[in-house]
């Protein structure tokens, strides 16, 4: 048993374990926890294959900013743990209809690849003209170039979702004091309101 | 069976992997223990103050002699709090305060591990960290510590943005994610100088991020007692202050190597070129720590609403155009590091 292949069968029991335990844990920010362990590993399973690019930007964006923000909604939920495990049978039938989906998709995917996964070296190297190149350079080159237009849509995607979400929560409340920094930096003493006020005695203004 | 063998036949990397990894930690342990007397000394000179200066010469050991005060106390954990995350989030901020230090090059070819996305490393392990407060706040089921995991996350999501953005237009005028390779970029002139804007934005945001004054609003004692540390005591405690520091110092360590050129000397003539790298590198660290001293000294706290509209309103503006003015710049002058 080789080192890399060791570790392989170390990440991937610990992300089926952890997967388990987000759906199975009665606390959600437990199974939020679990969650984030769950990316951590598949980071772990990405620098096996030498993607270190791909493993630190799954670190980077998931866990230290998507999961965040879940941790963050779940955590200021009040939610009754008994409750929503009687809602456990109730979704049942459609969980199990979406896992075997999944199931059948991944049996069809494995069918038509004659991955050998012995020869990692076909997975980490895709294409024999990046071969020399670090796979930031490699991941950068295809995407910048031949992949530019779906890219680029990619983003305008997740633009108009950004933009979305503020219009949704935007709202125009009259009757606040907002500070504003630039009319405070321009007050001096001619603009203030200066008032002698006689002890006991109130004063208009 | 085959677990064992593959552990004995590599047993002397294992042991070696052991040593460096001592060899990396007690500097740390040894830098975060002066930087907080530094700290406490700055602090004190400035309001005129003398400082710690009654334990060891010139009261250098008071920071070690307060931290074993905290190591022979007890540990109280809350009733009502999640045990198990409650003991976890420390140890949390802890071992990611130090895994981050693995990577950063102290003088040429002398690093840990010279990993080819180093600077993504950084990142990534700075942008976990605040895992450990958001777990501590939670987890200590009471109210003040729950406010200050829940100002901090947003706080340092928030900066972690325009972090990102400074540290992709130094990546551009390098052409590498390599931190070695970041350092020698900067031979003729450190980066600080023709990114002057962008180490300013960096430099702020890294007190933010690091939850320091001016911007330690998650532990600002006058409103929420001392944040998500209020229930922690002894050991937990002490992981969290050494954690802290020791992020601190990781920042200053970013600063030096993103924009002061690293390990190399101000000159390349006889006399600079002649002290080693790393007292370079160190004196470095030691002058962007005063500043991150001087700061917190006379610097008031932020509102929270100041913090968020500086984080979201200025930061990130600025950062974004100065993206795409450093790539307009290198592409149309032709300066792009040249890579294929």
């Amino acid at each position: 048993m080789t080192a890399p292949l060791l570790s392989f069968y170390l990440f991937s029991a610990v992300i089926l374990l952890s997967s388990l335990m987000v759906i199975s844990s009665k606390n959600p920010v437990h199974s939020v926890l679990f969650l984030i362990l769950t990316f951590f590993n598949a980071a772990g399973l990405f620098i096996i294959l030498h993607a270190e690019f791909l493993a630190m930007i799954l670190i980077i964006v998931y866990v230290g900013a998507v999961a965040v923000l879940f941790l963050f909604v779940v955590m200021m939920l009040d939610v009754n743990f008994t409750k929503s495990k009687e809602n456990v049978l109730h979704y049942m039938p459609f969980g199990l209809f979406i896992g075997a989906v999944f199931v059948c998709e991944l049996i069809i995917v494995l069918i038509n690849s004659k991955l050998d996964l012995a020869n990692i070296q076909i997975l980490s190297n895709p294409f024999a003209k990046f071969s020399n190149m670090s796979n930031t350079q490699a991941l950068g080159s295809v995407l910048y170039t031949d992949y530019i237009l779906y890219f680029q849509l990619s983003g305008v995607i997740l633009l108009v979702a950004m933009i979305g979400s503020i219009v949704l929560t935007l709202r125009d409340r009259t009757g606040i004091r907002r500070q504003i920094i630039g009319v405070q930096l321009e007050r001096n003493s001619s603009s203030t309101v200066l008032k002698e006020v006689e002890s006991g005695e109130g004063v208009d203004i | 069976m085959s677990v064992i063998t593959l552990i004995t036949e590599n047993i002397f990397l294992i042991l070696e992997i052991l040593m460096w990894s001592i060899v990396v930690f007690v500097p740390i342990l040894v830098g975060v223990i002066l930087a907080v007397y530094g700290d406490r000394k700055i602090w004190a000179a400035v309001q005129k103050r003398k400082g710690p200066n009654v334990v060891g010469p010139f009261g250098l050991f008071q920071v070690p002699a307060d931290g074993l005060k905290y190591i022979f106390k007890e540990i109280i954990i809350p009733d009502g709090a999640d045990k198990v995350l409650f003991i976890l989030a420390p140890i949390l901020t802890f071992s990611l305060a130090i895994a981050a230090w693995s990577v950063i090059p102290i003088q040429a070819g002398v690093v840990l591990s010279n990993i080819n996305v180093g600077i993504l490393y950084i990142f990534a392990i700075s942008s976990l960290g605040v895992y450990g407060i958001l777990i501590a706040g939670w987890s200590s089921n009471s109210k003040y510590p729950f406010f200050g995991a829940l100002r901090s996350a947003a706080q340092m999501v928030s900066y972690e943005v325009s972090i990102g953005f400074v540290i992709v237009t130094v990546l551009m005028c390098v052409g590498s994610l390599n931190l070695t390779d970041i350092v020698l970029a900067q031979k003729n002139v450190w980066f600080f100088i023709p990114l002057f804007p962008m180490f300013i934005v960096f430099f702020i945001s890294a007190l933010a991020e690091t939850n320091r004054p001016p911007f330690d609003l998650p532990e600002a004692e006058s409103e929420l007692v001392a944040g998500y540390q209020t229930e922690y005591s002894a050991i937990p405690f002490v992981l969290f202050f050494f954690g802290e520091y020791a992020n601190i110092l990781l920042m200053c360590s970013l600063t030096t190597i993103l924009f002061l050129g690293g390990w190399l000397p101000p000159m390349d003539i006889a006399p600079f070129n002649m002290v080693p790298g790393f007292i370079w590198f160190l004196l470095k660290i030691i002058l962007v720590f005063y500043m991150f001293a001087m700061v917190k000294a006379f610097v008031p706290r932020y509102r929270y609403d100041q913090l968020m509209r500086l984080g979201w309103k200025v930061f990130l503006p600025i950062s974004l155009a100065a993206v795409v003015l450093t790539s307009s710049i290198l592409f149309f002058f032709n300066l792009a590091p040249n890579l294929i």
